[in-house]
């Protein structure tokens, strides 16, 4: 159960002087219950890596394979490509469309043909999922909540279709560090309660450093980098800013108090670790300067 | 009378004065936006404004140029009433708004005829928006893209390019809504970079909302809103040491900050003022 991209090349508008080329042979592959990161600055690839994942966009060359099949091969193929892999886009609450949040968390399922029943459970089951209140919510205006319960009922509509795999752009922007944290727990809590594979493309070096098991970086439509966020942190080879991403922060400071003469281990994230090792850095350098 | 940089501005930029604001939803029942707020802020000032969502930001953003005018209290821009429709167009030419989403905010398939949109409308000669267009483009480091397509710019690139083209419109107070929300940690920084440097040469009045904390560092003042009230008012190394007050009220403060409140917690002695990494480090190996 995978997804698998084969040797993919991507190129805007061949033929004309605004040809792209978006992605250069790029191989991946993504198995079901993986949490991924993507990571890049803007125009490297990532959002066109990602609308390949469920066949919105056909590579210029090289295949794209859902648990074997090629998706571009038979037009019904698409279909059921579209069910298993849900794509959340950046800014979800623009395509808000319904009168209600009920109607527009249920307009997937109803398009699967579900029964009333089954349509009511998923939106239920969907509106819990990203931590709205079904009593609260259902009947009103998806227009009149606030911007983070809008993008959290775009999701659930995505989540409604129970997707395999759940693909999400930039989810948290525009929200306040608050609203983030809500939006990140429950997208963490729901692959780790669905077993179905998140793949998280995101600007945030603290998201991904915290929850993503892997991280891809994009440069130039290429894969520059695939592996555990530590590795990527300390590999000193790689220059992160000319990916047009930062250090997370806590990174950055324990960078900070190394190039001051303390001893510290720089993968460290959780802050009560961090002040820990500080408080041991500061006791060793007292003993050995006495 | 304020105080900035050491030099005594007389003039207020921003004149708030118990402003109120409320929107109507579905029902015709009011939401208070905006709760009597009351706010100066001095020419040449960088002021950053943080808060959750639904704090009331972007309501007194919207004020700032008239783009709503109060429902009770008054808001002053330059001394000017911003419910005077006689005073709007003076009002909007004093403060230069740049949003969140930069392709909402680009009009024109080339840089230079993007930046050139608002004088233009102005009716200047040629020659003068000319020199205003070359002159904006320069101070945001967008020269050598004068004659590319916006659209195909990156993220920072494009604020960028909104930011020159409120620019040539010579304001006198920059405000920036989430202008940075959307953009890669590169971006950000390049679009930061620009406002520090219009603020520290040309003397703006900036006005910066924002999600970033390490973005709100950069000001001179640090004014915190909730519920459509400001709540704490001062410099960046005031506000952020209230770490437990920050913390309630769902933002978040300076990695430094937070990592400075837990080791004093455990005992340890640091000054109470800290919020980047650097004054953490000279201050742990003094």
């Amino acid at each position: 159960m995978s997804i698998e991209l084969q040797n993919i090349s991507y190129t805007y508008m061949p033929g004309t002087p605004y040809c792209r080329d978006a992605l250069l042979d790029v191989s991946l592959k993504i198995e079901r219950g993986e949490f991924i990161g993507i990571i890049g600055h803007t125009g490297s690839g990532k959002s066109t890596l990602v609308q390949h994942l469920n066949g919105l966009l056909r590579p210029t060359a090289g295949t794209v394979c859902l648990d074997g099949a090629n998706m571009h091969e038979r037009k019904q193929a698409l279909k059921s490509v579209r069910q298993k892999v849900g794509m959340v886009f950046q800014y979800p609450e623009h395509q808000l469309f319904e009168e209600t949040v009920f109607d527009d968390v249920a307009f997937g399922p109803r398009n699967l043909g579900l029964c009333d029943e089954e349509v009511q459970q998923r939106v239920e089951s969907a509106l819990e999922c990203v931590g709205l209140s079904v009593a609260d919510v259902a009947k009103r205006s998806p227009f009149r909540l606030s911007g983070g319960q809008m993008r959290r009922v775009a999701i659930a509509g995505v989540i409604a279709l129970r997707p395999e795999y759940l693909v999400l752009d930039e989810p948290s922007a525009g929200l306040d560090p608050c609203g983030r944290d809500e939006i990140y727990a429950q997208i963490l809590q729901l692959y780790r309660t669905s077993g179905m594979a998140v793949v998280l493309v995101t600007h945030n070096m603290e998201d991904v450093a915290r929850m993503a098991k892997r991280l891809l970086v994009m440069d130039h439509g290429r894969i520059r980098f695939d592996g555990p966020p530590v590795d990527l942190f300390h590999d000193e080879t790689i220059q992160l800013r000319d990916f047009g991403v930062s250090l997370p922060h806590v990174t950055s400071l324990l960078k900070t108090l190394r190039t001051h003469g303390l001893d510290l281990d720089d993968t460290l994230q959780d802050e009560e670790v961090v002040v820990e090792a500080i408080r041991s850095a500061l006791k060793r350098k007292r003993d050995s300067s006495c | 009378m304020f105080v900035v940089e050491g030099r005594v501005a007389l003039t207020i930029m921003l004149q708030i004065k118990d402003l109120c604001h409320s929107y109507r939803n579905e029902q015709n029942e009011t939401l208070p936006a905006l709760d009597h707020v009351s706010l100066d802020v001095a020419a040449g000032q960088f002021l950053a404004v943080i808060g959750r969502n639904g704090s009331g930001k972007s309501t007194l953003a919207k004020h700032l140029n008239a783009l709503l005018v109060p429902d009770a209290g008054s808001c002053l821009v330059n001394g000017m009433d911003t419910r005077n429709p006689a005073l709007l167009w003076d009002v909007r030419q004093t403060v230069g708004m740049v949003f969140q989403n930069p392709d909402n905010q680009i009009v024109a398939s080339l840089v230079e005829e993007d930046v050139a949109f608002g004088p233009e409308n102005l009716g200047l000669p040629p020659a003068e928006i000319q020199r205003r267009v070359t002159d904006s483009l320069e101070m945001v480091g967008m020269t050598e893209y004068r004659l590319h397509a916006p659209h195909l710019l990156s993220g920072g690139q494009k604020q960028r390019v909104a930011i020159a083209g409120v620019l040539a419109m010579n304001p006198r107070c920059l405000v920036l809504d989430e202008s940075t929300a959307m953009l890669d940690p590169v971006g950000r920084s390049e679009v930061l970079a620009a406002v520090c440097k219009l603020h520290r040469q040309q003397g703006i009045t900036v006005v910066l909302i924002t999600h970033f904390m390490e973005e709100a560092v950069e000001a001179d003042r640090v004014v915190v809103m909730d519920a459509g009230r400001i709540i704490m008012d001062g410099d960046p190394a005031t506000v952020f040491s209230q770490v437990e007050c920050i913390r309630s009220l769902g933002l978040d403060v300076p990695v430094a900050a937070d990592i400075a409140a837990r080791l004093r917690q455990k005992g340890i002695d640091i000054p109470a003022d800290i919020i980047r990494d650097e004054e953490l480090a000279v201050a742990l190996c003094r």
